[in-house]
């Protein structure tokens, strides 16, 4: 049917042991509702799942990478930089994907109309970004530093200072969303959603590092925060095009 | 290097994600079949879920992804990224309109039947769920290996029902008629 000889393609190994939290993890509570009863069922990787989405950079807007820069005057609080690398989990630079990142804004109010919190709102904070890596892998945003913010999950409850992350990867299988925190906050070992990832060397991977290098003289402070996605089993397979 | 660990959305998402939310996957001048897949999602006590996130990949009509590890030559149509990001509404619901996408290899000498490669996020989940909507009707669900490999009693959970053009499609994420979901 198809005469044109189709190289092997790569398949995508498992996720390292321990990095990722379960569907129900009772701390959390809203996970005891949402969570499948059925374990989930095998499936073997097809086209369907080593292809994915390929975004152009003609989406990305001008100020998409600046949170500082959306509004009609600058937002209140610590301007920071955040940058880092998407590496595969072979080591490689994840090229010309997407990153998109949301926040609660300096006093940890978010702009939503579920968000009901009595801190005030920021009329210069929208609180989004997005931006594509470059051939290296590695995206830069300049934004405010998120504040803390009570929720309802249990008694006193606080959830440390945190930016969302979406990536999406070479392929179906990296998708990934997570949330970056910041280096020695204390709210971090009494919040359920960090502590949900089992092993402790993958939950500090979620925690950004303090770097100099990224720090603008007098303007902001720089963060670091590489994201590990799936990579892609070495041997070649069998010829998924069959 | 170890894979980054997996946190929930949240039930902000909408600051981040409403941007590139579009119902509409395929413009104009993409070729296929027209339909729409409308449903519900819904936790453990049957409860609509109003924060959710659906994403959805799908070969083309001609069955072709547009990515570039498929090399087969087979039709791309302009503009048509297979990809598209809806939300459910304040009722749980949710809709997207497209092309019916075409049959693609099933890496073991077949061909799939046509079908969506969904990821579902949420607040309360803190790695996504992914799952595959087919369509009722269509002749080629009968010989698709991963259909098959579904318990039997499950596999209507994977199928859309269909009313013209319009399919129904919902997500029950825990109990009684639970929505299959893999392990990818």
């Amino acid at each position: 049917m198809n005469a044109k000889p189709t190289p092997p393609l790569p398949r995508y190994r498992a996720y390292d042991r321990d990095t990722q939290p379960e569907h129900l993890y009772p701390p959390y509570a809203s996970t005891v509702k949402r969570a499948p009863h059925e374990p989930l069922l095998p499936l073997q990787a097809s086209l369907s799942e080593i292809t994915g989405p390929v975004f152009g950079f003609e989406r990305i807007r001008a100020n998409d990478w600046d949170l500082t820069r959306q509004g009609k005057g600058e937002p209140i609080g610590e301007r920071i930089v955040v940058t880092g690398r998407v590496l595969d989990a072979n080591g490689r630079p994840v090229p010309h994907t997407l990153v998109e990142i949301w926040q609660a804004n300096s006093a940890g109010r978010y702009p939503h109309r579920r968000d009901t919190h009595n801190a005030p709102i920021d009329p210069n904070f929208f609180g989004a970004g997005r931006t594509m890596t470059d051939e290296q892998g590695r995206y830069r945003f300049v934004t405010i530093r998120p504040g803390e913010y009570p929720w309802r999950n249990h008694y006193n409850a606080w959830r440390p200072a945190h930016i969302h992350f979406s990536v999406f990867g070479a392929s179906f299988l990296t998708r990934l969303i997570t949330q970056m925190y910041f280096p020695g906050d204390p709210l971090l070992e009494y919040d359920p959603m960090f502590m949900s990832v089992p092993d402790p060397r993958a939950r500090q991977r979620l925690v950004s590092t303090f770097e100099w290098e990224h720090t603008i003289p007098e303007q902001a402070l720089g963060y670091r925060f590489d994201i590990v996605l799936r990579g892609r089993d070495e041997t070649p397979t069998e010829n998924p095009f069959a | 290097m170890y894979t980054t660990s997996s946190q929930t959305i949240g039930p902000y998402l909408h600051i981040g994600m409403d941007w590139a939310v579009d119902p509409d996957f395929a413009g104009p001048n993409v070729q296929g079949e027209r339909i729409e897949v409308a449903g519900i999602v819904v936790d453990g006590d049957g409860a609509p879920v109003i924060d959710a996130m659906l994403e959805v990949w799908q070969a083309n009509s001609h069955g072709r992804y547009a990515h570039p590890e498929d090399t087969r030559d087979l039709p791309l149509d302009e503009g048509f990224t297979g990809w598209g990001r809806v939300t459910t509404d304040d009722h749980g619901r949710f809709a997207f309109r497209t092309i019916k996408p075409g049959r693609v290899p099933d890496g073991r000498g077949g061909l799939q039947a046509p079908h969506f490669n969904v990821t579902i996020f949420m607040r309360g989940m803190l790695r996504q769920l992914v799952t595959r909507i087919y369509l009722d009707g269509d002749a080629a669900n009968a010989d698709d290996a991963t259909l098959a490999a579904v318990p039997p009693a499950r596999r209507a959970t994977l199928v859309a029902s269909r009313s013209g053009p319009r399919y129904e499609w919902n997500v029950v994420l825990q109990g009684g008629g639970e929505t299959v979901f893999f392990d990818v």
